[in-house]
């Protein structure tokens, strides 16, 4: 087939693929009960989605190993937690109880998810200078170091005027303030994070495909060819690493909608290794891969082994079902995921519609043999 | 002599923790030297050695239980290395971090299931809980053993490394994997040395450190156990004496860190120490000079 | 590895609609949700507050709305102590469609699950979380103990007045609204009494408390005061007495557990508490429930091993009735109506009389109990209780 003709053919069915699964999405939040689980894990799983696929630029399209994810994580929801957050409820007493807030400005939905990830940008990029030159191990202890002084810093008291100290930060714009623009009319909360997270992702896959993303791969395979084949690396490192944290900053703030109250306590290490399994999981390299992985992830973590958790599923009287179960299963699922399939359920490769393509022909001639 | 009154605590208690830190630091340094791999479940192993205790003290005489944790730890960290780092020998160093990065969450998720999320007390060791006074600050006698017995420790363990045939294959192997290899060293069998060797000191370590804080949950190994990985970074990872010098800096300038009241700081601090030196000296103190492996 | 991937799709799809079959109730049961930390640092705690709610409905499974008998089903969430995990667990309760829900043991977990359940419109009763923030700015969020702008005042007095010291040592979590919160009232009490105090914080999985202790000592404070989770709780008394310190530990509700009682059994420390319920208040209601907390050994494990009944247990206890009360007030399941209902709902507890004010919906409470450990017998001793109008 004409390549050309091929690509328009994908670019199409991609756009229709896109629009049929947000018009799914649409159908499902205005008829289905909204409370439903099933919201809690898409909406999760795509925040997790976007973080994992910055983490994957850095780590799988860079060959950088980074492990500062969850402190950039950190900036984003602060700073978007802190600029949404109404006037009326900074001067009130309920959520900055012991302290008098220092920021009084408010801002809308989009300018704070902005500024969430400029903030976690720049931040990177001071960061950068020193750590990026660092080589693969060290790198990762120094993001990683920088990370949980991040937390402290967050959770100092001194800080109290901006942060509200170690205590919780609530009543800012969250999801359910979702508005459609002009209107008084709520605006699907799941659908507002398959846009907002499935357009980064989507500048994600565009800068991948670009010749900057060309230059971050030559980086990864080979450092000293790479720089010898004209590519400046600190300048491209500090690249990827500045728009990985920007994403991951945005990640934060969506996180921090999500979860209607956000806590520096949360962001720790554990959430760092929590979103590397997902991209090792999916296949370092591979930004569908991230995706699926993501969704699994969550699902698996918040709903569909719960039943393991409930003393009352046990049967035949043995008492291995109670609370905790569900956590055992589920590292046990990923030690054999980490140890038989290292690539992961992508490895590097990508979803392409050339790909179904071919799927479909096997499996077609595969059934034709009566193997299938 | 009030300032040394009011300081010996803190002092006291930093070179207590500093002792349990380089127990559990060597664990990190050795491996690393050899596999050139952050064993992030080494913390937890230490956990599991205070989870081991709490258990068997409960149904056996303190005489058989000791023995039995150290012999189980040592099984536990063995089985781990066979199990989950063995069969990717060959895979990139990315997977084998993964690989340990699972087996802790394993490890955590086993004790939260076990002990059903709650906080176990360790039991009180005869002699060791006792109380005893130094120049007017009130311990327990383990604040005092810790640091002999840390000391004595690592000579043996660098006796052992310089003397023995097991200790010569493992500089060996540390310097050059694949040449000590074609040399005839049994690698597999060095490793496993390794990590019996560092989970053994692990084990003294959780003696001890839960001694002091005698309580163990799940995530007990958590913090320690990265900050005894800061510990080997900062004093270059691969060599002993850096392991056991950097976990006495830290232990001591954390708590020093406490006394002053900057309480919030006490765990960034720690970072920020691996951070200025990863600047300064990229292999730490003592560090070998970096080769790059490709 | 396709066959493996199919595999795993087709096992995912199975979960998925079991999943989605299994969370309907039938006809004639009422959910109650009870949101209460099983792991993590107040796992104890919220075991003990658990089964309070698990004996009450023991008591009485069934409630009659509306001339109808309804099975009254508790659905249990760990929200692990950890205000992150808080919101999916709420969000878990919210799916398994709970008229009511009761909990959190921990103030910090309720606030950060709070929103989830207003959001979803269904009421929430605080059991035992303390800090005011917890129903300010929820109208979905109750309680049914005392506030700890009264608590820290009472234990503020009580060091002040009968332990007769100045200078104070306060120690909280970072980042824990309860001992924050409690920690800030009691110092504004005590400076507001002429006293002076010295005030520190320690990180999350810290267990060294030894700098902590010799800080204190170092500062010459003739109290301790750090309500904080009975984990680190162990750990303080163990360092506190390891050192040598005489300085009394003062503590808020979460002390009064036998975790406590055991930690400091034998050893030369004195203890002080205030809490919502003495032993002893209420015989006939002790003894019942000793009797079923023996009966089962998971129950007694629950309770940390011994019949001691906690002051959380009863107020579990009270909290089951007080929605039974509501439902049925209420006159029917539906979250909404309940909600209308509980503003008015009163009962006669173990732990006395509930009603709730009508800005927050916070209990009107006046009396804290005070106790004290008996470290020769592992007992509490009640000490005489304190009114503040």
């Amino acid at each position: 087939m004409d390549l050309r003709k091929n690509k328009k053919r994908d670019a199409l069915l991609t756009f229709i693929a896109i629009a049929a699964m947000l018009t799914v999405l649409l159908v499902m939040e205005l008829t289905m009960k909204s409370t439903s689980i099933l919201f809690t894990v898409l909406k999760k799983g795509m925040i997790y989605a976007l973080v994992a696929v910055s983490m994957n630029l850095l780590n799988g399209f860079t060959g950088l190993f980074s492990l500062g994810q969850a402190g950039f994580m950190l900036i984003g929801a602060y700073t978007y937690a802190i600029l949404s957050m109404p006037t009326s409820v900074k001067l009130g007493d309920t959520v900055y109880k012991y302290y008098d807030c220092a920021i009084n400005l408010e801002l809308g939905i989009f300018p704070s998810l902005l500024l969430a990830g400029l903030f976690a940008a720049v931040f990177a990029a001071l960061i950068g200078f020193p750590v990026l030159r660092l080589k693969s191990d060290y790198l990762a202890i120094a993001t990683l170091g920088f990370a949980e002084i991040l937390r402290a810093v967050f959770q100092w008291d001194k800080m109290g005027p901006v942060t509200n100290g170690a205590n919780v930060l609530r009543q800012y714009k969250d999801l359910t303030k979702l508005r459609i623009p002009f209107t008084d009319i709520k605006f699907p909360p799941t659908l507002f994070c398959f846009l907002v997270a499935g357009l980064c992702i989507a500048i994600i896959v565009l800068l991948i495909n670009s010749s900057y993303g060309r230059a971050f791969k030559a980086i990864r395979d080979d450092e000293i060819a790479a720089e010898a084949m004209g590519i400046n690396l600190f300048k491209h490192k500090e690249m990827s690493f500045v728009i990985s944290s920007f994403f991951a900053g945005v990640s934060g703030a969506l996180l921090a909608m999500y979860q209607y109250t956000v806590q520096a306590a949360q962001f720790k290490t554990a959430m760092t290794y929590e979103i590397l399994l997902i991209v090792v999981i999916g296949g370092i390299g591979s930004v569908t891969g991230s995706c699926i992985a993501s969704f699994l992830f969550i699902a698996c973590n918040e709903w569909w082994l719960r039943f393991l958790d409930e003393s009352s599923n046990n049967i035949l009287g043995l008492n291995i079902l109670r609370s905790g179960f569900r956590k055992v299963v589920f590292s046990v699922i990923i030690m054999i995921i980490v140890l038989f399939f290292s690539k992961g359920i992508m490895g590097e490769r990508e979803f392409s519609w050339n790909w179904l393509h071919k799927r479909k022909k096997t499996a077609a001639t595969e059934e034709v043999s009566g193997d299938g | 002599m009030s300032f040394l009154q009011n300081s010996l605590p803190y002092i006291l208690a930093g070179i207590s923790v500093g002792g349990q830190y380089a127990l559990i630091a060597i664990g990190y340094t050795m491996v690393y030297g050899i596999l050139r791999l952050i064993n992030f479940a080494h913390g937890d192993v230490f956990m599991a050695a205070g989870m081991f205790m709490v258990f068997l003290s409960a149904s056996m005489p303190l005489g058989a239980a000791i023995p039995l944790v150290l012999l189980l730890t040592v099984l536990l960290g063995f089985l781990i290395e066979r199990a989950a780092y063995k069969p990717l020998r060959s895979a990139p160093r990315m997977s084998v971090m993964i690989s340990a990065i699972g087996v802790s969450y394993l490890i955590q998720n086993c004790a939260l299931y076990f002990t059903g999320g709650l906080a176990k007390v360790y039991p009180q060791l005869p002699w060791l809980s006792d109380t005893v006074t130094v120049f007017g600050a009130v311990t327990k006698r383990v604040t005092l053993i810790t640091p002999v017995l840390t000391i004595l420790l690592v000579i043996g363990l660098s006796l052992f490394i310089k003397h023995t045939k097991v200790g010569i294959a493992m500089r060996a192997v540390s310097k050059d994997f694949e040449t000590a290899r074609l040399m005839g060293i049994k690698v597999n069998s060095v490793i496993s040395a390794t990590f019996i060797i560092g989970s053994l000191l692990a084990a003294v370590g959780s003696l001890l450190y839960f001694t002091n804080y005698a309580s163990v949950t799940p995530t007990s190994g958590g913090m320690p156990g990265l900050k005894c990985f800061v510990a080997a970074v900062f004093g270059g990872i691969g060599s002993i004496p850096g392991a056991v010098i950097g976990a006495f800096i830290i232990g001591i300038c954390e708590n020093i860190i406490k006394g002053l009241g900057w309480t919030t700081f006490s765990d960034a601090f720690t970072f920020a120490l691996l951070i200025i030196i990863l600047l300064v000296k990229p292999t730490g103190l003592f560090g070998e000079k970096a080769t790059d492996k490709v | 590895m396709k066959k493996v991937l199919a595999l795993v799709l087709a096992l995912a799809l199975v979960f998925a609609l079991t999943a989605c079959g299994g969370s309907k109730g039938s006809d004639n049961t009422i959910t109650i949700g009870v949101f209460e930390p099983a792991s993590g640092d107040n796992g104890a705690g919220g075991k003990q507050e658990t089964l309070g709610v698990q004996y009450a409905n023991s008591v009485q499974p069934t409630v009659e709305i509306g001339g109808k008998t309804y099975n009254v089903v508790l659905k249990i969430v760990d929200n692990e102590s950890s205000n992150d995990k808080a919101p999916s667990a709420a969000a878990e309760l919210v799916n398994a469609g709970c008229s009511v829900v009761l909990g959190s043991y921990g103030s910090g977990v309720s606030i950060a699950g709070g929103p989830t359940f207003e959001a979803a419109g269904i009421p929430a009763v605080g059991i035992t979380c303390t800090n005011p923030a917890v129903t300010e700015g929820n109208g979905y969020y109750f309680r049914i103990c005392f506030l700890d702008p009264f608590q820290g005042t009472v234990l503020a007095n009580y060091a002040y007045n009968e332990l007769g010291v100045t200078k104070a040592y306060c120690l909280n979590k970072l980042g824990d609204d309860y001992s924050g919160g409690l920690v800030n009232y009691f110092i504004e009490a005590f400076e507001g009494l002429g006293g002076e105090c010295v005030h520190e914080e320690f990180p999350d999985g810290n267990s060294d408390f030894t700098s902590y202790v010799a800080n204190a000592k170092a500062a010459d404070c003739g109290v301790f005061f750090s309500p904080v989770s009975t984990e680190a709780a162990q750990l303080i008394i163990d360092q506190t007495v390891a050192q040598g310190a005489t300085f009394p530990l003062l503590a808020g509700d979460t002390w009064d557990s036998n975790v406590i009682l055991q930690a400091a059994k034998g050893k030369d420390v004195n203890i002080t508490v205030t809490t919502f319920y003495p032993e002893g208040a209420d015989a006939s209601f002790d003894s019942s429930i000793k009797a079923w907390i023996n009966g089962d050994s998971t129950n007694l494990a629950n309770n940390g091993g011994d019949d001691t009944v906690a002051a959380v247990t009863a107020m579990g206890y009270d909290a089951y009735f007080f929605a039974l009360a509501a439902l049925q007030k209420a006159g029917s399941a539906d979250p909404a109506k309940v909600m209308e209902a509980i503003w008015s709902t009163t009962i006669d507890g173990v732990t006395g009389p509930i009603a709730l004010d009508q800005t927050n919906g916070d209990a009107i409470r006046d009396t804290a109990f005070v106790k004290q450990a008996d470290t020769a017998t592992g007992t509490w001793i009640a000490l005489d209780p304190v009114t503040i109008k």
